[in-house]
């Protein structure tokens, strides 16, 4: 498809922009002025609309495939919230009204929501207080190694490890590096959990923190948390919760009851908000009591009358991480959602997510090699090696197929540990009848390998590309369009 | 009906296949002294008496006052065909294009997003996204101190301060000097920042027009700081780029900025945008998603996530940032919104709003008592100094229906008279005319 820079038509507009209503004579000043033009695109608001619309149908999504993704908990985002956050009471709302004075009391219905989202987050956690403002998971993990960070440093001590499983995401890692720690790594031991001698070993009065996630990446409860939890207090480390698997145990565990000291939550995963094609997400982060005086300012608060007030004034915060209060309108479709489905709601949704991965689990472990083959949590993952071994035909080649089957591949070669991964998180709002196509095309898959591997390596031939060079774009990177003349 | 939907009897058969009895038997693992110790939450709710809560808490909210408040957040018209086609299901619900072949909508509108914001900023190259302006402008100063291997950063006070306090968060556990360097006559203190100037300086951070609206050429700060080796950082407002010297002219290195103004709501602070746009040099220690272009198997052009091998999810604790996801959906809108406009709208939009600007300033200063600060030049934003206290003339403004401005005494000391005054195209003459009335009133009693 043309991009729109390629339907430009010079003179042709697509906004009409307000005639100026008032009278001045004043010039901008010629040597602050802009001198190269800007090429944006010459186009109608037609060719706009019907540009972004095309493009549209060419994606996969969750309003129209099924979106098995691993760790991403692709389930199905209720239209109400977003008529929720379109309200203009909250969408029109600027974020500095608060600094007028008495400003708390023109943002009481906003300040209303991020303290009842604070208060529910809490209480489906276990832990003492949660701030908003991380944009994302990632952003909660890198507020999560500042809270460890500042923790430690109130202390007088310096720390300089944190610890994490092989299995975990990039970003744990990722995250405490950028905070300064250095990262060690635990392998995972035969039942799928990290190896607790091993951990043990490398625990001592270095360590800062432990970051895990629970159920881990492999989908597995690891029935020792409590006992690693324990073995990082006792040498004085705190222990990290990343909540991107939360799913899995909504009212059946609280990371808080466990021993865990802060926890970052993936709103967009669990509490069921747009993916929107990458984010927006939100991270919020969670501590007990002892490190509550450290999180980000400001900190919404209830006064005794029953109205709301941002506080700013908490000289051992680590400070501004966003800001303003985070994706504000994110957390509130968040709240919306967990008001509508309530308690019951909640636990079901969880249960529900761990009985679907079980059941493509069950079937489809014997046509695939399952590495940890037991009861999962909300997700599992499978290995395509024997496929890649006898048939040549790899986790790729077999995602490839699925998309043109019209089915969105699970996440393919993480976690890294388990060689032609496939990973599958089917969520509870997927019935019976879509999993059932899913294990029939992957049964289907499992043959094909056999009888005509050449169609999987093929595939997909049903889309509007095939296979891209992805190491030619590395190689010489075009990262955006040029107009013909400057090229 | 929680978005589950099996019926029982489904649910006892893939119980049967599974091989256990009740769900519960799938927690089994989980041993009893494990299990949460409390779950108290409210039962749930219908649609519509969620919506009811929720319509009750925003009506709380003073949405209705004419909004003259800005500080790098504007309340600006966004056109409907923005939000109907970024809200289509097909964008928003889908996730990162981690599979090139079955998002390819997504990522040519990043492709294209990318183009626009190197376009407004007259840099090579931007990334896909950043949470925000503030994150954008953290992610730059730790990239300029990846480039050079130096660790001194100079800041110019004119800066917004909440994006110079998340910058000193950021990077307090790192060993990073940074220097703050005045704002005088309302722009960057040249001798300020040359004395800073260095040979163990990475980068050099600027914003324009700066927090008190003033718009600057930077061009020789620049030359002088490429000439100690050090980076150039500039944080923009994209609608004004439609009018200023944007940063390629300038030689700036490194443009930063807050995209809500490209068509996203203000939303009470987020989801807002951060973009960053850079020379060709430094792509490679760019953070965050890039989309590039190539070709599939049949030489057909197509889009796909590139330069991966900077990242966290192959890197690890040894990637550029740890940023994993971007804000696509926002990125979306901005650049349905800089098509609609297209390259005589944009100049036209900022044309609009500086002609509204002056006019305010004018009628402004003519309010007995009142001083419309003219130092420096100003795009959209300009600061005046009142005869009283600004918080308690806010307070009066507001029954009289005006958030009127953002009082830098809560910024700033020493500037307890002042207000920081925005426009947009949205503040029609009547709106400016009656803003000036009221004050005069609110001034006289």
């Amino acid at each position: 498809m043309q991009l729109i820079f390629e339907k430009s038509v010079k003179g042709r507009r697509g906004y009409k922009i307000a005639k100026c209503d008032v009278l001045s004579k004043a010039e901008f000043p010629d040597k602050y002025r802009r001198k190269k033009e800007c090429n944006l695109p010459e186009v109608s608001e037609l060719d706009v609309v019907r540009h972004y619309t095309n493009l549209s149908k060419m994606n996969f999504s969750v309003d129209s495939n099924y979106y098995p993704l691993g760790s991403c908990t692709m389930k199905y985002n209720p239209k109400f919230t977003e008529k929720i956050a379109g309200m203009t009471g909250f969408m029109d709302m600027h974020p500095l009204l608060p600094q007028l004075l008495g400003g708390g009391i023109l943002a009481q219905g906003s300040l209303e929501v991020l303290f009842k989202a604070e208060r529910m987050l809490c209480e489906i956690t276990g832990m003492d207080a949660f701030t908003m403002q991380p944009m994302a998971g990632a952003h909660g993990e890198l507020t999560g190694a500042m809270l460890i960070a500042k923790y430690h440093k109130e202390r007088g001590q310096k720390r300089k490890y944190v610890i994490v499983p092989d299995s975990s995401h990039g970003t744990n890692p990722a995250s405490a590096a950028i905070v300064g720690f250095e990262v060690k790594v635990i392998p995972t031991g035969k039942e799928g959990d990290m190896d607790f001698e091993l951990f043990r070993k490398a625990m001592n009065n270095e360590v800062a923190a432990v970051m895990l996630t629970c159920p881990n990446t492999l989908g597995i409860f690891n029935p020792r948390i409590k006992d690693i939890c324990d073995e990082a207090h006792k040498a004085g480390a705190l222990v990290y919760y990343d909540g991107a698997n939360l799913n899995a145990i909504l009212g059946k565990v609280r990371p808080g009851d466990l021993g865990f000291d802060i926890v970052h939550l993936n709103l967009h995963k669990t509490f069921a908000t747009p993916h929107g094609g990458g984010g927006p997400g939100a991270g919020p982060v969670g501590v007990k009591e002892s490190l509550a005086e450290y999180l980000p300012i400001p900190r919404v608060v209830k006064r005794s009358d029953g109205t709301f007030a941002l506080h700013y004034h908490k000289p051992s915060s680590i400070g501004y991480v966003a800001p303003f209060y985070g994706n504000f309108s994110v957390v509130l479709k968040s709240l919306a959602y967990i008001l509508f489905l309530g308690k019951t709601g909640l636990i079901e949704a969880s249960e529900y997510a761990v009985l679907n991965a079980n059941y493509i689990r069950a079937v489809l472990s014997k046509y695939y090699d399952v590495p940890y083959n037991k009861i999962c949590m909300h997700e599992f993952v499978m290995s395509a090696e024997k496929q890649k071994k006898q048939n040549h035909v790899s986790a790729l080649d077999i995602a490839k197929y699925l998309i043109d089957n019209g089915i969105h591949p699970p996440t393919v070669y993480f976690p890294l540990i388990v060689k032609e991964a496939l990973m599958i998180e089917p969520t509870e709002t997927e019935s019976k009848e879509t999993l059932d196509i899913f294990i029939n095309l992957m049964i289907e898959i499992a043959k094909v390998c056999e009888s005509e591997p050449g169609k999987l390596q093929e595939a997909p031939v049903r889309m509007p590309v095939r296979r891209l060079d992805e190491t030619k774009a590395a190689r010489d990177p075009k990262l955006r369009w040029y107009p013909q003349a400057a090229k | 009906m929680n978005f589950v939907p099996h019926t029982q009897d489904q649910t006892k058969e893939m119980l049967r296949t599974i091989g256990v009895v009740g769900i519960e038997d799938l927690f089994k693992d989980i041993a009893p002294e494990l299990r949460a110790k409390s779950f108290n939450i409210p039962e749930g709710k219908s649609e519509s008496e969620v919506v009811e809560m929720f319509k009750k808490m925003a009506s709380k909210n003073f949405t209705h006052l004419c909004n003259f408040v800005g500080a790098g957040f504007y309340d600006h018209y966004i056109p409907a065909a923005v939000d109907a086609v970024s809200g289509r299901p097909e964008f928003y619900t889908a996730y990162t294009p981690y599979q090139p072949e079955c998002s390819q909508g997504w990522l040519q509108s990043i492709f294209e997003y990318q183009t626009s914001i190197a376009e407004i900023t007259g840099l090579d190259s931007a990334n896909a996204s950043l949470y925000d302006g503030g994150t954008a402008l953290c992610e730059a100063a730790m990239m300029a101190i990846r480039v050079t291997g130096r660790r001194k950063i100079i800041v110019d006070s004119g800066v917004n301060l909440v994006y110079r306090t998340m910058l000193y968060t950021y990077t307090s556990n790192l060993d990073i000097e940074f220097v703050e360097t005045p704002v005088v006559h309302g722009q960057s203190s040249r001798d300020e920042i040359y004395k800073c100037l260095d040979d163990k300086t990475a980068a050099l951070i600027l914003q324009n027009p700066n927090f008190f609206g003033a718009v600057d050429d930077h061009t020789d700060i620049a030359d002088k700081a490429h000439k100690c080796g050090a980076l150039v950082i500039q944080s923009v407002y994209p609608i004004a780029l439609g009018m200023i010297k944007s940063p390629g002219e300038m030689n700036i290195d490194i443009a930063t900025g807050e995209g809500q103004s490209l068509g996203i709501p203000l939303s009470f602070g987020g989801p807002y945008l951060g973009f960053m746009a850079v020379r060709n040099e430094y792509i490679r220690k760019m953070p965050g998603r890039i989309v590039g272009e190539t070709t599939d198997l049949d030489g057909k052009r197509g889009f796909v996530l590139t330069l991966q091998t900077r990242e966290q999810h192959i890197r690890r604790e040894k990637a550029t940032s740890n940023i994993c996801s971007n804000e696509a959906l926002m990125a979306l809108r901005a650049v349905i919104f800089l098509s609609l406009l297209g390259r005589e709208g944009l100049k036209e939009l900022a044309e609009l709003i500086y002609k509204k600007t002056e006019f305010a300033k004018s009628v402004f200063d003519k309010v007995p008592g009142v001083q419309v600060k003219r130092s420096a030049p100003t795009f959209n934003e300009f600061t005046m100094c009142l005869p009283r206290n600004a918080d308690e003339v806010v307070n009066h403004m507001i029954d009289k229906g005006f958030a009127c401005g953002f009082p830098l005494g809560r910024f700033y000391k020493g500037m307890d008279n002042y207000l920081l005054i925005a426009i947009t195209e949205k503040r029609t003459k009547e709106d400016i005319v009656k803003f000036a009335e009221s004050l005069e009133a609110v001034l006289c009693n």
